[in-house]
């Protein structure tokens, strides 16, 4: 078949993966409709931008997405230096991969921390739904913003609020309303509200396994799950990458007078990169 | 059959690069804007959705063809690797949306 061995390997390695997160992707996507009214969306999830206040859908993922490309880039750039044989240049473009896959891994640790911290805090109620506060304008209103009024910010900030002041602060607002996070959610207007909120309910802040803010629980868990795998995909990937790296500069595919193994790893990289992409699609876009 | 010539320089990298990027911004730009024409409701989803979804397929193809550099290899075993995805994960799909229907009815 005049396809070398490594190479033909990495792609049966590469297909079986595939396989595996579109096994994942595609069950998040059906637990999603299943729960729709529940399912959180994800510009109310994930606003944060660093240095910049208040809420920017989409900007940080944008950015992340922005980091994974160019460091295929630099990937191609490295296999196409192979190709050429000019060790340098090899080491260099892989060196800049190496970075690119650092800041990425780096943006995601960043990522789940304001994730796992939360936003605007939520109300479980008694029937495991988790609700969030909104103004006469159903404008969703964090805790922070619920406590402080104006002076609040569009997010809680790690700020921990007590139970009891949220509850107090919403029965001495008429106008406010419980809201279900999801499309097609719920809206309770002030007076059931009250009556859900007497039934027994708690205020929830940041998320976990079994809990989160955010609305359904399985959220969060896909959240966790998938980013997390593919999170170790690309640090897996750092690591081959440093492997290739050291090998580049100590000389060993100068020596066996082919750079074959970075277009295998590089192959792998790519792969990673291919897998955001639909993971930046189905978790943040649609 | 027979591997296909692959461009040399470095210049067709820079261009895959623009065209990824150039994509990604269109669709972020449409995330944020949502235009309210994109909201119709089409195929059991929005217009806005299935034009997401379309937009990664092509990044997708652009990554595995020229990145992965699978478009210059052997046609036998571009279709080795294309087979198999193209066919079970679609497969996949079509399954967990007919049973998802199911489950949403009941």
């Amino acid at each position: 078949m005049r396809a070398e061995y490594g190479k033909l390997m990495m792609w049966f390695f590469l297909i079986s993966d595939a396989l595996t997160f579109s096994g994942f992707l595609t069950a998040y996507g059906l637990m999603r409709f299943k729960f729709e009214s529940s399912w959180p969306i994800a510009e109310n999830v994930f606003t944060h931008f660093p240095g910049i206040e208040g809420d920017q859908p989409l900007l940080y993922v944008a950015l992340m997405t922005f980091i994974l490309i160019m460091s295929s880039v630099t990937m191609v750039l490295a296999v196409n230096a192979g190709h050429e044989k000019k060790q340098g240049a090899v080491a260099w473009w892989m060196l800049a991969t190496i970075v690119g896959g650092a800041i990425f891994l780096g943006s995601q640790a960043w990522e789940w921390y304001h994730f796992i911290q939360g936003d605007k805090g939520g109300i479980e109620l008694a029937d495991t739904r988790v609700v969030k506060v909104a103004d006469a304008d159903g404008k969703v209103l964090s805790f922070s913003q619920i406590i402080h009024g104006d002076a609040g910010h569009a997010s809680n900030h790690g700020e921990e609020f007590a139970q009891s002041d949220v509850f107090a602060a919403f029965k001495a607002h008429p106008e406010w309303k419980l809201v279900e996070p999801g499309k097609g959610g719920a809206v309770y207007e002030h007076a059931e509200a009250m009556s859900l909120l007497e039934r027994g309910a708690s205020t929830v802040q940041g998320a976990n396994m079994y809990r989160n803010e955010y609305g359904n629980k399985l959220f969060a868990n896909f959240f966790f799950f998938i980013t997390g795998f593919h999170g170790f995909h690309v640090f897996s990937g750092v690591v081959f990458n440093f492997i290739l790296f050291y090998n580049v500069l100590l000389g060993t595919y100068e020596r066996r007078g082919t750079y074959g193994m970075v277009e295998k790893i590089g192959l792998y990289w790519h792969f990673v990169d291919l897998v955001w992409v639909f993971v930046f699609t189905f978790f943040y876009l649609v | 059959m027979g591997a296909h010539a692959q461009p040399s320089g470095t210049g067709w990298i820079w261009k895959i690069f623009w065209l990824l990027l150039a994509i990604t911004a269109v669709e972020v730009v449409l995330g944020i804007v949502k235009p309210e024409f994109m909201l119709v409701q089409l195929a059991g989803t929005s217009l806005l959705n299935l034009v997401f979804i379309g937009l990664t397929l092509v990044k997708a193809a652009y990554i595995v063809m020229y990145f992965m550099h699978l478009k210059y290899e052997e046609t036998f075993l571009q279709w080795t690797i294309y087979l198999p995805v193209l066919i079970l994960i679609p497969y996949l799909t079509f399954i967990l949306i007919v049973e998802g229907a199911q489950i949403y009815a009941a």
